[in-house]
């Protein structure tokens, strides 16, 4: 089966900035993918050149098996992009906006489509109104939808939920969510990890232009051992347990442990020493801790 | 076809929907250039033997409006949406460089046409110049506004802000626009400024146009005609190139 995004040793420079640097991905079908990394990583010059928005200095790029640049209207078709940026066109309305988006992508009559993407991103009510007079998160949401006029088989969401409320969140999601199950394939970036610990099944971490780490999310849970425990003491934590805290505030420790079996032996210790624990809170590893120590292994 | 009948709609509706600024205040500026001029001059100058100075500068006028909006269309179009970043709903697409290049172009020459058709009918209360050959009148408005719309598309994507787009209105286009023989005819100039006249490519497009009201003109139209179709295959053949090459629009 094609790949659904085939990246292959692609470079870009802008100027003395190698913003890519030989990167290597290839997303499956059906996939819903997230692409990690801090910022300057180069995460958005990626999907810039996926989109044809920027052209690569070296490699190639492939959607659906058609080059983005040689084969860039077939390429175009296929991808549906929600760009990071909140940007809209002043002169139209919500509903001219999508017709006009789904013209470009050679679709006439679109109404039905565009009636059922509104209704899921909550628009409909806003379906006659100019783009200026909408909020933040409106605008948003019609980007959303722009991306989605043409029912592309592999959608780009650039930054979607930066600045974003809860509802809108959860909502958007759950539309996503849906057409990744009919079959399309999602790609994510995104600097919440606990949506892409939740959403994505493998995701990918750039750092200054390289691909530093590309795992399914549970592989990469699954090399952080151990768990974590916040205790919350009447008094101080006994010095031999200090070398285990990671953060304090006040009485209140966050301690790493090698096992949930380590568990007995520190709260034994804290009894030992005549303290009392006032809360206590056992804390699973998540996306962040991997991306954090991933961050600092690939100088 | 539909990518660019819908990229080409969406240019019109633009136009429409500031039609204040886009057609009725170009409509206006130019009636009271008629207005002033032919007031001051009218008893003065008689450029064509028999035929009025009011009459002489409405096709002239009406020229330098279609030219002029032709140019603001596509340059003002392609910089605004630059500037707010919403040309990004126009890259993402399947749009074929040509197919953006007609679209931008084919709009100018839209705008530019009706502006110049209202400037033309509000001047027929001033003077009515006869219509001599419609044929030259379309083919040189046509090829002009083209033209113009073309140029506007490669300064729209050049300027990064207002400021150098307004220097290439107020600097290029301005003083060829009024240097090229639109509220006179090029004989009455002096020898260097006649010979200066000729390198300007706007000067054949007026006199082209105004030789389909007369029937007369400085040069013969089927040579303007080919300077105007030369710069206009030269110019198309340009934009394109820049198109292809991403140049300003895919970084």
């Amino acid at each position: 089966m094609l790949p659904a995004v085939d990246v292959r040793q692609v470079h870009k420079h802008y100027g003395s900035l190698h913003a890519l640097d030989g990167v290597d991905l290839r997303v499956e079908q059906g996939e819903f993918f997230g692409l990690l990394g801090p910022n300057g990583a180069g995460k958005t010059t990626l999907i810039n050149l996926l989109a044809g928005l920027a052209l690569p200095d070296g490699g190639e790029i492939s959607v659906l098996g058609h080059d983005v640049v040689r084969q860039y209207r077939d390429s175009r078709r296929l991808l549906g992009v929600v760009p990071q940026e909140l940007v809209f066109d002043p002169f139209f309305s919500v509903r001219e906006t999508l017709r006009l988006q789904s013209g470009y992508f050679g679709l006439r009559r679109n109404d039905a489509w565009i009636d059922e993407v509104m209704h899921h991103l909550d628009l409909t009510d806003k379906a006659d109104i100019n783009m200026r007079r909408l909020s933040g998160g409106m605008k948003r949401r019609v980007l959303v939808a722009q991306a989605l006029v043409h029912k592309p088989p592999v959608i780009v969401l650039d930054e979607p939920t930066a600045g974003v409320d809860v509802e809108l969140r959860q909502s958007m999601w759950r539309f996503i969510q849906r057409l990744n199950r009919e079959g399309q394939t999602v790609l994510l970036t995104t600097h919440y990890l606990e949506e892409a610990e939740t959403l994505c099944g493998r995701i990918a971490m750039l750092k200054r232009g390289r691909v530093v780490a590309l795992d399914s999310t549970k592989n990469l849970l699954s090399t952080i051992a151990g768990c974590r425990v916040r205790l919350k003491l009447d008094s101080t934590l006994p010095a031999s347990l200090l070398p285990q805290v990671i953060e304090q505030t006040g009485e209140s420790y966050l301690l790493a442990l090698s096992s949930y079996q380590a568990l007995e032996m520190v709260l034994a210790e804290v009894r030992q020493a005549g303290n009392a624990v006032q809360e206590i809170e056992l804390l699973q590893p998540d996306l962040e801790d991997v991306f954090i120590r991933v961050m600092g292994r690939a100088c | 076809m539909l990518s660019f009948y819908t990229l080409f709609y969406k240019e019109t509706l633009r136009v429409q929907k500031v039609a204040f600024q886009t057609l009725l205040a170009p409509i206006l500026t130019a009636l009271l250039y008629l207005l002033i001029f032919s007031h001051v001059l009218e008893q003065h100058v008689e450029v064509y033997p028999g035929v009025r100075y009011t009459a002489f500068l409405i096709p002239g006028l009406v020229m330098m409006s279609v030219l002029q909006n032709a140019f603001a269309n596509s340059s003002s179009s392609l910089i605004q949406s630059k500037i707010t970043g919403n040309i990004v709903f126009v890259l993402l697409a399947p749009i074929a460089y040509g197919e953006f290049f007609a679209a931008y172009v084919l709009a100018s020459v839209v705008r530019g046409l009706a502006v110049g058709l209202g400037v033309y009918l509000s001047a027929l209360w001033f003077a009515q110049p006869p219509l001599q050959y419609p044929l030259w009148i379309v083919v040189f408005a046509v090829l002009g506004s083209a033209l113009l719309g073309s140029l506007g598309v490669v300064a729209g994507i050049w300027a990064e802000k207002f400021d150098q787009l307004a220097g290439f209105q107020n600097f290029i286009i301005m003083p060829l626009t009024f240097l090229s023989g639109v509220f006179y005819s090029i004989h009455s100039l002096p020898d260097f400024w006649q010979d200066l006249s000729r390198f300007n490519p706007i000067f054949y497009m007026i006199d082209g146009f105004r030789y389909g009201f007369f029937g007369v003109s400085d040069i013969s139209p089927w040579f303007s005609l080919e300077v105007v179709g030369g710069c206009l295959l030269v110019m198309t053949g340009f934009t394109l190139a820049m198109l292809r090459s991403g140049y300003k629009l895919r970084g």
